[in-house]
């Protein structure tokens, strides 16, 4: 009998520490089949910030390197100047990367540096339990959005991925999501294109995907991912936002 | 090399370069542009090197962050405001044991404070600095030569003890002209730390973190930090002394206060007064057995810094109440006379009855 589906050379053999229905762990096997797929594991290097997902370097089987809150784009830029021919890339939330990362985010992407930023948007501070993040819907209840989030107080979602597609150094920014298999293909694409654009020199490439937060949302599983059509989709509408990059489905 | 006319802050720009600095990230700030622009000038022209002016001061040093992950010899400068906001990322730096080299030519404070020269970050600078249980070497040159020189060593410490190593000068010192002569050449190939991070090829992958979810860990990793830091108190504490053979009163004083405080040394001693000076160059490691031996002879010392007393807490503690400690100092970036600091030496040790030459 033919195998058709198996862990991915690139994961290492331990147990996601993620809750049931969380996206993290579909995107950590997502990049690992596409770093393995594009040969890639040995010229990798990762770098994953505070957040749930800091323990990425427990499951990706390629070199990594932590970051402080915020500072994924600069800690990549330093790596990518100072050693050009490592593969880089971010593994961010959105409290970090929309957030407290804000400047080196846009300003990596304004110099136009050759790395890879993966942007989870789950809407919430998932480590920290559940605190409002600048992506946070209008009306949203978080622990310190007990009554919704009131956007005369505390603003509107930030659209990150807007923003960056505006500066003239990003080549290529999409917005997927991982709530559904149809969905999940088309976020292993992003990943891959936005890997290429590296390869290519083409500049910087965000890829923000609609990640469920279950435990955060107090939703099941099944109630999180409908609602990442039904609610956040709205907010931050899926499709490629910015393409320069003259390949497959450029603008 | 013949000797070169050169500010101090272009001074260890070329010092860099010359030790092999691959990468330097900075952001503007007064009193240290002319290392910048330098480093724009010279560095980022030289192949495989790297300059970047960042967006801030914590991009700038999270970039040497990243730099030295991979390897590279990497470098920032700033001054007091901005040396505050590059805390975080020298936390991080020694937390993970990766080196770098920190310029700070620092500037009147608190705040905004002053673009003058003072010696007020001493507390930052030699405590860590940033968050938790760390510290980083701290050298503290008093000439443009010196500038140069330990800028050099900076490097060779950093990477020989995996260790953050913080250049503390001042805005006078980064600003005045003075010859230089430079002992190396550039290298020509850049060389690659061997523990660096630079892809899982032919090797496991490997991890560089910070954080620990097992206090017991953590607790294991702290001591071992200040293993290595001992280590480095017990071989590399550096100072000078002027004329401390037969003094009766000691003058402690570091960087470009030494300076001023050798040439009232000077003037004392003319007026028969026997007067000495102890220049701590390394400021952590404080040379406190040097300080502490010097009472068996001197019982009487003056702490002259250009704050409000920071390193004086330091003499204090390495006397432990063994010999008079007085203490002069001018903050806020006011920069006294040897003359002023004549006459302070000269009050201190009449009203203490010391022996003069006549």
């Amino acid at each position: 009998m033919r195998k058709v589906y198996t862990r991915p050379a690139l994961l290492k053999r331990a147990v996601f520490h993620y809750c049931p229905g969380c996206g993290h762990s579909i995107v950590h096997r997502l990049i690992a089949e596409v770093l393995a797929e594009m040969k890639l594991g040995d010229r990798a290097i990762g770098i994953p910030p505070p957040g749930c997902s800091v323990f990425a370097y427990d499951y990706l089987d390629v070199d990594m390197a932590e970051s402080a809150h915020g500072r994924g784009a600069a800690v990549a830029t330093g790596i990518k100047r100072a050693y050009p021919e490592a593969v880089v890339f971010t593994y961010q939330g959105d409290g970090d990367l929309a957030a407290i990362g804000t400047a080196e985010t846009i300003h990596a992407a304004n110099r136009g540096e050759n790395i890879t930023a993966i942007f989870i948007n789950n809407a919430v501070y998932g480590m920290t339990g559940g605190q409002m993040a600048p992506t946070t819907l209008s009306q949203q209840t978080t622990t310190t959005t007990p009554y919704g989030r009131d956007t005369r107080l505390e603003g509107y979602p930030v659209r990150m991925s807007e923003i960056v597609a505006m500066v003239k150094g990003a080549a290529y920014v999409e917005r997927v999501a991982v709530n559904s298999p149809a969905n999940i293909r088309k976020t292993k694409r992003a990943i891959r294109k936005a890997f290429q654009t590296q390869l290519d020199g083409l500049g910087f490439a965000l890829v923000e995907i609609l990640s469920p937060c279950p435990t955060n949302w107090k939703m099941t599983p099944l109630e999180s991912w409908q609602w990442v059509d039904k609610v956040m989709a709205v907010e931050f509408p899926l499709g490629v936002i910015k393409d320069v990059t003259g390949g497959e489905g450029a603008a | 090399m013949a000797k070169v006319l050169m500010n101090g802050n272009s001074a260890i720009g070329e010092a860099a370069i010359r030790a092999g600095c691959q990468c330097y990230f900075g952001y503007p700030i007064t009193p240290q542009n002319e290392l910048t622009e330098y480093m724009a000038a010279n560095l980022s022209r030289r192949s495989g090197c790297s300059f970047i002016q960042a967006e801030s001061e914590i991009s700038a040093i999270n970039m040497v962050f990243g730099a030295s992950v991979v390897g590279a010899r990497a470098m920032t400068s700033s001054s007091s405001p901005g040396i505050s906001l590059k805390q975080e990322g020298i936390s991080y730096l020694a937390a993970c044991e990766l080196p770098a080299v920190i310029v700070n030519m620092s500037r009147g404070g608190p705040g905004l404070g002053s673009i003058a020269a003072s010696q007020s970050d001493y507390f930052q600078a030699t405590r860590g600095g940033g968050h938790g249980d760390y510290r980083t070497i701290v050298l503290a040159p008093s000439s443009v030569q010196e500038l140069a020189d330990l800028t050099h060593r900076a490097f060779d410490l950093a990477d020989a003890y995996r260790i953050p190593v913080v250049v503390l000068g001042d805005g006078m010192l980064g600003q005045m002209m003075e010859p230089v002569e430079y002992a190396h050449e550039a290298p020509e190939t850049l060389q690659v730390r061997s523990d660096a991070l630079r892809g899982a090829r032919g090797r496991p992958s490997r991890i560089v973190k910070t954080f620990t979810s097992n206090p017991a860990d953590l607790e294991r990793i702290n001591w071992s930090l200040f293993r290595r830091y001992r280590l480095i108190a017990e071989r590399e504490t550096s100072f000078d002394t002027f004329l401390v053979d037969d003094a009766e009163l000691v003058v402690v004083a570091f960087g470009i206060a030494a300076r001023i405080a050798r040439g009232a040394v000077k003037t004392v001693r003319a007026a028969g007064l026997r007067v000495g000076l102890l220049r701590p160059i390394t400021l952590w490691p404080f040379p406190a057995d040097v300080v502490r031996d010097s009472a068996r002879k001197v019982k009487h010392f003056l702490v002259f810094e250009m704050n409000m007393g920071q390193m004086l807490e330091d003499v204090k503690l390495s006397l432990e109440g063994a010999a008079e400690v007085a203490f002069y100092g001018r903050p806020g970036g006011v920069i006294p006379t040897p003359s002023e600091i004549a006459r302070v030496i000269t009050r201190l040790y009449y009203q203490n009855g010391l022996r003069v030459d006549r």
